[in-house]
């Protein structure tokens, strides 16, 4: 299992009390919330931590997109992973992802992920995902063709990255009649692609697919819920690709915060993370889930797994309890990661060491326990396949 | 009891569901985002006069949608082919909300088997500096006060407790809604330089309290329409047909019968 440093870049210096007059923190917060001192701040100190953590030896620094809201100021990942490009020198510099359907015109991804991909020399993960529903609200963009624009959007940048240009693309969302990327990838054949997920079952089997076999990477979901989706994901590999899936093909985004103790951990995390699941991540239902954007058999199962997630009320310890927080000692955190591994066979463990509000200095202290005293006791260490897992 | 028949009919690879009753001149019902339940409070005395067609569009109610139905422009020329193989001629077309916006681009593309034209709460254009209502993101409560304008009538729209299968058909309605309709929201930034076309009689019926398309909307459709009618009901939201049922009725009737 290898270790990743994910930095959702919220705007930490966000009043609380938005919620008494705003009911998210997503699209209909005013942007006077926003106080470009306090942006600049922490632009700066995220991209601190984010060099930090390849300097600590994690394997990958990871960035996002979101639009118009307080829950992550990278509208353009590409912009913070272009820094990075520069900055790091060993971690990967992954994208998690960028949401397809979005833009109007694929091929600008394809692009700039090429430029990230050849300044790295291949040191680039590449995500695709269909951005959250609330973002087809901010992007004015149709979430019943998002499937469809995904799909189009992904096979205009693979062949981009691997065709001999200039070739014409037919689609029907995206027709271009010159497609002659300049740069080529440097990877070969192309960067490697993850697809972060929120666990649609038509969504793990196109990732799984032989011709793709495309990292599936879960965010936000109760343990038992990620249980569900991986086994999934293999059983779909084994019982209708014939192949076995290799745990480079599966990974979690998970918050995680290590104390010197369980006690001071909890005390320090709490308001933070707190302030993570009940005020950055709230987002009402018709803003989530605006119609079209799943199937209506998705949009259940999606409601279903996510009930946890979006309401307000929720405690650190539940959290906690349900997989979606793991916050301790380095020795709790080291056996519950070791059961996540165990149980599911996790590849790529995206750690979210900075959440909510929590500052620099807890951040810091986050990120050398986690380095110090957990990742190294997974290097080298595989699967251990429980007995009492068969039962 | 008039009786109303549910039938199916075959138009190209659609299987259109829909209900007609009455006799005399035909009166086509085009419904809402919301699925034909906006027309049910008049559809029964409207056809003791006219022989009443009300079919639940593709991907609305009970008719599966076909895969390449995209955009309100195909729906118009869907109900082009609709009205072929009906055998319409000289038949009376009328539209509510995304409804309206169907029956003035099947106007414009091409009028002339259509004796008069009504447009109730429509969508389809849009009036600079005044926003419509953003109804894919209300919840059900919110929706329910700004379609609305009458307080008794919100108190028994807010009671309703809708069945699993009820739920489903609103959620397959709104996500066809959304496919036809979310950009450019509800409109057709084109429809208005055509809307000159439409040269038969329209009658324009609006709530003066409708919360998607707010009364401007009304006063820009009769401008851009040579020779209509207006007519704006008070304390009515953007379903007159509930909330201002009698007037709607009697002035429908009386335009249609008017131009027969």
């Amino acid at each position: 299992m290898d270790f990743f440093f994910f930095n959702l870049m919220p705007y930490g210096a966000l009043d609380l009390d938005y919620d008494k007059k705003f009911a998210s923190a997503n699209l209909l917060l005013p942007n006077s919330y926003y106080d470009p001192e306090e942006g600049h701040k922490l632009y700066t100190r995220y991209l601190d931590e984010l060099e930090y953590a390849d300097e600590l030896g994690f394997d990958g620094v990871c960035v996002n997109e979101h639009h118009q809201t307080a829950y992550g100021l990278m509208p353009t990942p590409g912009v913070i992973a272009g820094a990075l490009a520069r900055n790091t020198k060993n971690a990967k510099v992954c994208v998690l992802g960028r949401a397809l359907p979005l833009v109007n015109n694929p091929l600008m991804i394809a692009e700039e992920f090429a430029m990230i991909d050849n300044i790295t020399k291949g040191r680039f993960v590449a995500g695709f995902v269909r951005g959250l529903g609330v973002e087809y609200h901010a992007m004015g963009i149709n979430p019943a063709f998002s499937l469809e624009r995904f799909h189009e959007a992904h096979d205009l940048i693979i062949r981009a990255w691997t065709e001999t240009g200039p070739f014409a693309f037919e689609g029907k969302h995206y027709h271009l009649q010159y497609v002659n990327l300049w740069p080529r990838p440097f990877s070969k054949p192309h960067p490697e692609v993850w697809i972060p997920s929120q666990g649609s079952e038509e969504t793990i089997r196109w990732a799984a697919h032989p011709d793709r076999k495309y990292t599936y990477l879960n965010v936000y979901s109760p343990f038992s819920a990620v249980e569900t989706f991986m086994s999934m994901y293999r059983q779909i590999c084994e019982e209708e690709y014939g192949y076995k899936a290799e745990d480079r093909q599966l990974g979690l985004a998970v918050p995680i915060y290590v104390g010197e103790t369980d006690e001071i951990a909890a005390k320090e995390a709490r308001p933070h993370i707190e302030a993570f699941f009940n005020k950055f991540l709230r987002i009402p239902n018709e803003l989530l889930l605006p119609p079209g954007y799943a199937t209506i058999k998705s949009l259940k199962a999606i409601a279903l797994a996510k009930r946890e997630m979006l309401g307000g009320g929720k405690t650190m310890e539940r959290m906690n309890d349900l997989g979606m927080f793991i916050c301790g000692s380095a020795d709790t955190v080291r056996s519950r990661l070791e059961e996540f591994q165990d149980r599911v066979g996790l590849g790529h463990m995206c750690t979210i060491l900075q959440f909510g509000t929590l500052p620099h200095e807890l951040t810091k202290k986050n990120m050398e326990l986690f380095a110090s005293e957990v990742m190294p006791h997974f290097e080298g260490r595989l699967r251990q396949q429980q007995s009492q897992a068969a039962e | 009891m008039t009786s109303i028949q549910t039938e199916t009919l075959k138009v190209n690879d659609v299987n259109l569901t829909l209900r007609r009753a009455g006799e005399g001149e035909t009166l086509l019902l085009l419904h809402g985002a919301n699925g034909s339940a906006s027309w049910l409070p008049v559809f029964e005395k409207l056809s003791k006069e006219f022989h009443v067609i009300l079919p639940d569009h593709p991907g609305f109610g009970d008719t599966a949608p076909p895969e390449w139905m995209d955009n309100i422009s195909d729906m118009a020329y869907f109900y082009l082919d609709v009205i072929d193989t009906l055998g319409l001629d000289n038949f009376h077309l009328a539209g509510h909300s995304m409804g309206g916006w169907m029956a003035a681009e099947i106007g414009v593309r091409d009028g002339h088997r259509i004796k008069s034209l009504t447009l109730v709460s429509a969508a389809g254009i849009w009036v600079k500096g005044t926003p419509m209502g953003d109804l894919f993101a209300w919840s059900p409560q919110e929706t329910t006060h700004q379609v609305f304008a009458q307080k008794s009538v919100i108190d028994q729209m807010l009671a309703l407790q809708p069945s699993d299968e009820e739920l489903e058909d609103a959620l397959k309605n709104r996500q066809m809604a959304a496919r036809l309709c979310w950009a450019p929201r509800l409109h057709n930034p084109d429809l208005r330089k055509w809307l000159h076309r439409l040269k038969m009689p329209t009658l324009i019926l609006w709530g003066d309290s409708d919360g998607i398309f707010p009364e401007p909307y009304a006063h820009a459709y009769h401008e851009l329409i040579p020779g209509s009618q207006l007519e704006v009901y008070k304390n009515c939201g953007h379903v007159p047909m509930l909330e201002a049922r009698d007037d709607f009725l009697d002035r429908l009737t009386a335009f249609t019968q008017g131009v027969s």
